[in-house]
């Protein structure tokens, strides 16, 4: 009998190859280095930081998180030494590890500030692709740039200009229509689309008659949205022909499969690393099984591959 | 500091009283490595909800076993107590950076040190008490009320001297924990001299401790508890105000100094 051969995990995003296709999700994994004791970094397809701004930020008035049913609900406000600061303490770690390095970038006030961010990051080689973060809903603002097309395709246009280096812009889910603004990122030269940021939610602790998290308003992760996520990431892919890097509530081979079917490229697992550092790593080798077992001799053949119920 | 992600079995789970429990564990690496005032991360079900591990303290070390105390509070105790001997708990551990006593030697004999717990907060410092036993620490333990006294024959075993305090009077001071403290720092010579005072229970309390230790002139160490989403260092959820800017419980605490928290 001939032995059937490994099926081939690895996936393009612009001009990035990746080893195989499970990241981990921006602000769920810190700098990579907290979970070096509880997995073997080196396997993951790819390491998305938490994000970085131009200045040190002190993030959110505690208390940040508080759970909900199958979810989360999160405020951390972009907490981060800024970038001179992970550059110096945070990225010699990084580098270390040999796997693509992706590194998340936010503008606190000013879309300008996304240029500063991106010329330094240029000329730094450990750095594999530049995620551009117009989606954090714990900025208390009143607008994202994500929530609007005609900023979306000005910023990533202007950003475009700038590197050659794979550009991923992240999006929000709470607007009307993603596909909208993901065609407005497709159209200024973004290399792929990242999506799902967080849902703005609330919680309110009844017997204090308060909400659970001090900025009263967060954004809720884990299983809970997944549904939506699926169903954005299936509504872009029938849009644009960029690759989608599919996130929200993945927490299992399963969850995971469901992102790839609907159209993503490539997954990012976030939430699950706080409850299981080792979800990513067990996804990965999951993905091999199921495409063994499928007769599926290539993960970029499962992309979209959904059929009729 | 190493910390572990592994099953633990159950080597016995018993119902102290009413919703309080002692679970022990077979997790050899958490048992080496394990500090007192450090936690264990419990993933209690693999449902869905609760989502989050849960954050217990160490109460006890001895051999390749460890054992929590842990009192029946929500849904994620109720499912813990539910658990049986023999059957695995998913942890991750040991956690957090842990009660600092290096330099409490022999010779400090005559310079007490003062655990102060409220509630379920004798459950770390148990584990502490074993470790400076030779000092021979001083514990006063406060409740609401006489059945919610806990651990203070762990105490006495250790041979700490205990001092008992109750909101309603029924077992020993009547009044809080933080007041029995300023009544023994100003009546008890030795006590006042004291060169520690290790803390744990509800916020209102490690406040008190931390004014009552700074007006007195001696160093604090307070173990904070705080809603944690990772327990690790990663998500930055469990930050509190210190004087250097935010600090994360699960990492750069769950010990903090009095003098270093802003509240």
């Amino acid at each position: 009998m001939v032995k059937q051969a490994k099926p081939n995990l690895s996936v393009n995003i612009g001009n990035l190859v990746l080893h195989n296709p499970v990241m981990v999700a921006s602000g769920t994994f810190g700098y990579a280095e907290e979970f070096k004791e509880l997995m073997d970094l080196k396997k993951l397809g790819a390491i998305v930081t938490k994000t970085i701004t131009i200045k040190p930020r002190p993030g959110n008035l505690p208390p940040r998180t508080c759970e909900t049913p199958a979810g989360m609900l999160n405020s951390i406000g972009l907490e981060n030494p800024g970038i001179g600061r992970f550059i110096k303490e945070k990225l010699p770690f990084l580098k270390k590890l040999g796997i693509p390095v992706i590194v998340s970038i936010a503008a606190e006030d000013n879309p300008e500030e996304f240029s500063v961010l991106v010329r330094q990051l240029d000329k730094i080689n450990t750095v594999s692709a530049i995620e551009l973060n117009i989606s954090c809903p714990n900025l208390q603002k009143d607008r994202l740039i994500s929530q609007d097309a005609k900023e979306t395709f000005a910023l990533v246009g202007a950003i475009r200009k700038l590197t050659k280096k794979c550009l991923i812009t992240k999006l929000s889910p709470n607007v009307t229509s993603v596909p909208e603004i993901a065609l407005a990122a497709q159209e200024a030269g973004s290399d792929a689309i990242a999506l799902i940021n967080t849902l703005t939610g609330m919680s309110i602790d009844v017997h204090k008659r308060a909400p659970k998290i001090g900025s009263w308003v967060g954004g809720l992760s884990g299983p809970a949205i997944r549904p939506v996520a699926v169903r954005m990431v299936w509504e872009v892919y029938n849009k644009i022909n960029i690759p989608i890097i599919g996130m929200g509530g993945i927490m299992d081979i399963e969850s995971a499969l469901e992102f790839f079917i609907a159209g993503a490229t490539a997954v990012g697992v976030g939430t699950a690393n706080f409850i299981n550092p080792r979800a990513s790593l067990e996804i990965i080798s999951g993905l091999e099984k199921y495409c063994h077992k499928n007769k599926i001799n290539s993960i970029k053949k499962l992309t979209g591959l959904l059929l009729r119920c | 500091m190493k910390n572990f992600q592994l099953k633990a079995k159950i080597l016995s789970q018993t119902e102290i009283k009413d919703n309080y429990w002692y679970c022990e564990l077979s997790a050899p690496q958490v048992a080496k490595n394990a500090l007192s005032g450090q936690f264990i991360n419990i993933r209690v079900s693999d449902n869905l909800d609760p989502l989050l591990r849960r954050p217990i303290s160490i109460h006890r070390v001895s051999g390749a076993k460890i054992k929590i105390f842990y009192e029946v509070v929500g849904k994620a105790t109720e499912i813990l107590a539910q658990k049986k001997k023999g059957e695995y708990l998913d942890i991750i551990g040991p956690l957090g950076n842990g009660f600092e006593y290096s330099r409490i030697t022999k010779k400090s004999y005559k310079r007490k040190n003062i655990l102060v717990a409220g509630g379920m907060g004798v459950a770390p410092l148990v584990f502490l008490a074993e470790k400076i036993k030779f000092n021979k620490p001083l514990v006063l333990i406060g409740a609401r009320e006489k059945e919610q006294i806990l651990c203070s024959q762990e105490f006495k075993a250790l041979g700490c001297k205990v001092i008992i305090a109750t909101d309603d009077g029924s077992l020993g001071f009547k009044g809080k924990v933080t007041e029995l403290l300023k009544e023994v720092l100003s009546l008890n010579q030795q006590a006042s001299k004291a060169e520690n005072i290790y803390a744990c229970g509800p916020q209102p309390m490690l406040k008190a401790v931390a004014q009552i230790s700074c007006a007195n002139n001696i160093a604090s160490q307070l173990s904070l508890e705080r809603h944690m989403a990772c327990g690790f260092g990663a998500c930055l959820g469990c930050v509190v105000a210190t004087k250097s800017g935010y600090k994360r419980v699960c990492k750069d605490g769950p010990v903090f100094s009095g003098k270093e928290l802003t509240w």
